[in-house]
């Protein structure tokens, strides 16, 4: 285990990949998900790792643990990760954006006592949620297939690239010594899965099958934010048209102009504007 | 008998009135508020009895949204393989999920704020979005809350959300047309029913 977490992580990455190319041949028809086989399989593993020991042990903080210590808990490793979504931000050219994430960190590491107190949101600068593979995404490069990684879930093949930048720029994975950082490792991850139980029991509620509701909602959520939340919905609608071909029919179909109900609404602004 | 019919026809005026006053922003505030002050003063609620939360959004919230054309964009272009008694049962089936599903967020309720933000629509407008936007208090990114509304004889009607950029409607399209395309329109009805009715079950238990 003296391996540093950076090369477990590229080893993981290029299991992952390998695993992907086997798996490649077994298709399940969904062009977003081409290695669905493979996927739900590393799915019912990080289930089965979350069921049997971080959804208890993140129960158990949550349970033992006040709630201004979780929030201060969250604010720390939040404060870090300010630090990384400003040099995103910086590299997707969104420089108002990360001018408030750099006053964000000025801020809440001096008035906030290292990050404990997250005083800047109170003072207007609104936290933001960037990482490596939004500002691919940004840069124009696409998704890639849908993948599930052990222990970190799912991603795209893109967001996986940016996961091991993610990691290995990560000050919190590659601060010394090794105690410290693996206990604040599992401590970030504790709170983070803290902070997700509500939200579990929801998805319990919602999804008919929690492979593919968690999927899509990852991949809506990952389009979301690339547009820092305006994102075109004709697109989705288009890739819509060329999943499944268009019909005569489809023409005179009223519910498919409901695809995109607000490029539709763009449209017609549009249209209003120009005249 | 006059009187009545003077009765009545004053009513549908007012009620005409009423819908074409009540702005889309407008009605999203009201029922957000309306609920949200019973959810904090509701002890059940808070510790988790979703039937109670079911039943306040069955009363409140309901009325607002047009479930018909949820299910419709759910199952996209299989809705026009389902007949007229399949689309029927789906759209009841979905009611009942996606209500079982909001009052469970609703039980995980814990001082959160909404922030309405600034709307502006146009004249003549049929089909708008009106964004908020959940505060987490203390700790955390606040999390975007749209609403997709369309404009009905009977007003304003909410036809999508979307929690974080994640449609609660269109999330399950995927889903719904791997059903299909496997079991059936009748194959996806039966699965909807069997999740409903596990869901039944938990929620007596808690």
């Amino acid at each position: 285990m003296n391996t540093t977490l950076p090369a477990r992580i590229k080893s993981v990455a290029i299991s992952v990949a390998a695993a992907g190319l086997l798996a490649g041949c077994a298709t399940s028809g969904n062009p977003k998900d081409p290695i669905e086989g493979f996927n739900r399989a590393m799915y019912a593993f990080n289930d089965g790792l979350d069921t049997a020991i971080i959804r208890p042990v993140a129960t158990g903080y949550d349970a033992v643990l006040p709630a201004p210590v979780k929030t201060g808990v969250t604010n720390f490793f939040g404060n870090i990760e300010d630090v990384f979504i400003g040099v995103n931000n910086l590299l997707q050219g969104k420089i108002p954006a990360a001018a408030s994430d750099f006053g964000r960190v000025l801020i809440n590491t001096t008035v906030g006592v290292l990050g404990l107190i997250d005083w800047a949101s109170d003072a207007g600068l609104e936290k933001h949620d960037e990482d490596f593979g939004q500002t691919f995404g940004r840069w124009g490069v696409g998704n890639g297939a849908y993948v599930v990684i052990p222990v970190f879930g799912p991603r795209t093949a893109r967001d996986t690239v940016g996961l091991v930048l993610d990691v290995a720029t990560d000050p919190v994975a590659n601060h010394e010594p090794a105690r410290t950082r693996d206990l604040a490792i599992v401590l970030r991850l504790v709170n983070d899965r803290a902070n997700l139980l509500a939200a579990d029991k929801v998805v319990e509620e919602a999804a008919l099958d929690k492979y593919s509701y968690i999927r899509d909602a990852y991949l809506q959520r990952r389009r979301n934010l690339i547009h820092d939340g305006n994102p075109p919905r004709e697109v989705e609608a288009d890739a819509e048209q060329v999943d499944r071909p268009v019909t005569a029919e489809a023409e005179a179909d009223a519910p498919r102009a409901d695809l995109a109900p607000v490029s539709v609404l763009a449209a017609r602004t549009d249209a209003a504007e120009n005249k | 008998m006059k009187s009545l019919f003077a009765f009545f026809s004053g009513l549908l005026i007012a009620m005409s009135a009423m819908a074409q006053e009540v702005a889309p922003d407008a009605l999203i505030k009201s029922v957000t508020n309306e609920v949200l002050d019973i959810v904090r003063k509701d002890k059940d609620i808070q510790s988790g009895n979703t039937k109670k939360a079911i039943e306040l959004v069955e009363v409140k919230v309901l009325p607002h949204f047009n479930f018909t054309r949820m299910t419709q964009l759910a199952l996209a272009r299989d809705w026009r393989q389902a007949n007229a008694a399949q689309q029927k049962t789906l759209t009841d089936e979905f009611r009942h999920l996606l209500v079982r599903t909001y009052s469970k967020a609703l039980t995980e309720y814990k001082n959160q704020t909404i922030d309405f933000k600034p709307f502006a629509s146009k004249a003549g407008e049929t089909d708008v979005r009106v964004r908020t936007e959940i505060k987490q208090s203390g700790a955390g990114k606040n999390i975007e809350l749209d609403y997709f509304l369309e404009k009905s004889a009977g007003g304003w009607r909410v036809y999508d959300i979307e929690v974080g950029g994640i449609s609660l409607v269109t999330n399950y399209r995927d889903s719904f047309a791997a059903e299909v395309r496997n079991n059936g329109i009748d194959g996806l009805i039966k699965s909807l029913q069997a999740k409903n009715k596990s869901g039944e079950a938990t929620s007596v238990k808690k």
